[in-house]
């Protein structure tokens, strides 16, 4: 199992040198290049996976470190892959007065995630937002693209729950699913 | 080269045209606080705020490091506006910055230990929050040990690693707070692409990058966790 794990991995880390590589030949070789050849990558592959990020490096003639720096430094680009559901939390200004950092804690403490990053199994992904401008909500989560208002430790449970119950619902039987070997 | 004249501290002093004043200073054995400069470099980083010196004429403290010399400037670096200035810069600093010189490898060569001295403040200010970033210290290169809690994001090693070298294994990366002097994907420096040539450790002005063969360069307790072979 652990060996198909591997040849899973390999196969999926092929594949994105291969799209990545595509999707370079639409590109000049210049560095200012680099943040629109960025957002097409993540634009197909959902994320920046390390392939990808090499890939880009060598094909501007360029460090990696200089690739990996871009991508850190603004928001818009992701290290991790995207979730199936994709949780933001609000920490603007009215949801930082009612309590958002309340409202993050609880999502990290039930996910066992950081912000940023993508749960183990791939169902969700966090991250911080500044302001959807929904403040009257507040505090506000982001759940799929859909505001929730009101947002206590409670109402994260009460959504994960409905993650939970769906879930079961498309599985029959209501069993847990299991890593296919 | 054209040379010009100019007065730094009531010192007549001359430079090459086009030098910079830090330069013209520091030539001349008058200290100015930095740690961002880079003689070498195209372009001044003027990022660390502390070179702060007033001209005649000039309403303003500027940075030594960009400001250009010319014929019959007056400089003054120990100027109320000016100081005052380079003392908030090195404050706020030493806010994110653990101050622990008894068990630091740096310490009596740290570039912070000289600034504090000369403008008279203390490592340990108390007029700024204390934030320290906590990060986990990479001991993995055979050669040196990273301390990113200490760097003061100088981009010193940076610049060595990729322009004089032309290794780039050391970059910037985050924002913010969050900023940090890292590898490519945050990996261990041994895994990186750094040939371990120690020319980084040589620039940083702190205590961030230290020699593993030196005395005290990794604590007593961390060597006997994790051996390491010391540099021939």
């Amino acid at each position: 199992m652990a060996l198909n794990k591997d040849k899973r991995m390999a196969e999926e880390q092929a594949e994105f040198k291969q799209q990545t590589k595509q999707i370079l030949k639409r590109f000049g070789r210049k560095r200012s290049n680099l943040i629109p050849i960025l957002q097409k990558v993540q634009g197909k592959l959902g994320y920046l996976p390390r392939e990808a990020m090499l890939e880009i490096a060598e094909f501007l003639n360029m460090p990696d470190i200089d690739v990996y720096s871009v991508v850190t430094f603004y928001n818009q680009f992701r290290l991790n892959p995207p979730g199936k559901h994709s949780i933001r939390v609000c920490l603007g200004t009215a949801c930082h007065m009612k309590g958002g950092y309340i409202t993050l804690d609880a999502w990290k403490r039930r996910l066992e995630i950081e912000p940023s990053e993508t749960t183990p199994d791939r169902e969700f992904d966090l991250d911080t937002v500044a302001c959807v401008g929904c403040c009257t909500m507040a505090p506000v989560t982001v759940v799929d693209n859909k505001p929730q208002g009101k947002v206590e430790p409670t109402k994260v449970d009460g959504l994960l729950l409905g993650f939970e119950l769906e879930r079961k619902k498309q599985k029959p039987g209501g069993q847990l699913p299991t890593d296919e070997a | 080269m054209k040379t010009v004249s100019l007065t730094i501290d009531g010192n007549k002093v001359t430079a090459s045209e086009g030098d910079k004043v830090l330069w013209a200073a520091l030539d001349n054995g008058i200290y100015i606080p930095n740690l961002c400069a880079l003689r070498d470099a195209a372009e001044p980083a003027a990022a660390c705020r502390l070179c702060f010196i007033e001209v005649e004429g000039c309403s303003k403290p500027v940075t030594a490091c960009t400001e250009p010399v010319q014929e019959g400037m007056v400089v003054n670096t120990k100027g109320a506006n000016a100081l005052r200035l380079a003392r908030t810069g090195f404050e706020l600093l030493m806010a994110s910055h653990p101050v622990d010189c008894a068990h630091c490898a740096s310490n009596g060569v740290c570039e912070l230990q000289i600034i504090a001295r000369h403008l008279s403040i203390k490592l340990k200010s108390k007029r700024f929050r204390k934030l320290l970033r906590e990060l986990p210290i990479d001991s993995s290169s055979p050669e040196f040990v990273y301390d990113p809690n200490k760097c003061v994001l100088c981009g010193r090693c940076v610049w060595i690693c990729r322009e004089r070298l032309g290794i780039g294994a050391l970059g910037f990366a985050y924002r913010g707070f969050k900023r940090m002097v890292t590898t490519f994907g945050g990996e261990p420096i041994a895994e990186s692409s750094c040939h371990g040539c120690d020319e980084c450790v040589l620039a940083c002005p702190t205590g961030a990058l230290t020699l593993k063969d030196q005395h005290g360069g990794v604590s007593r307790a961390q060597r006997q966790k994790d051996p390491q072979p010391t540099a021939p």
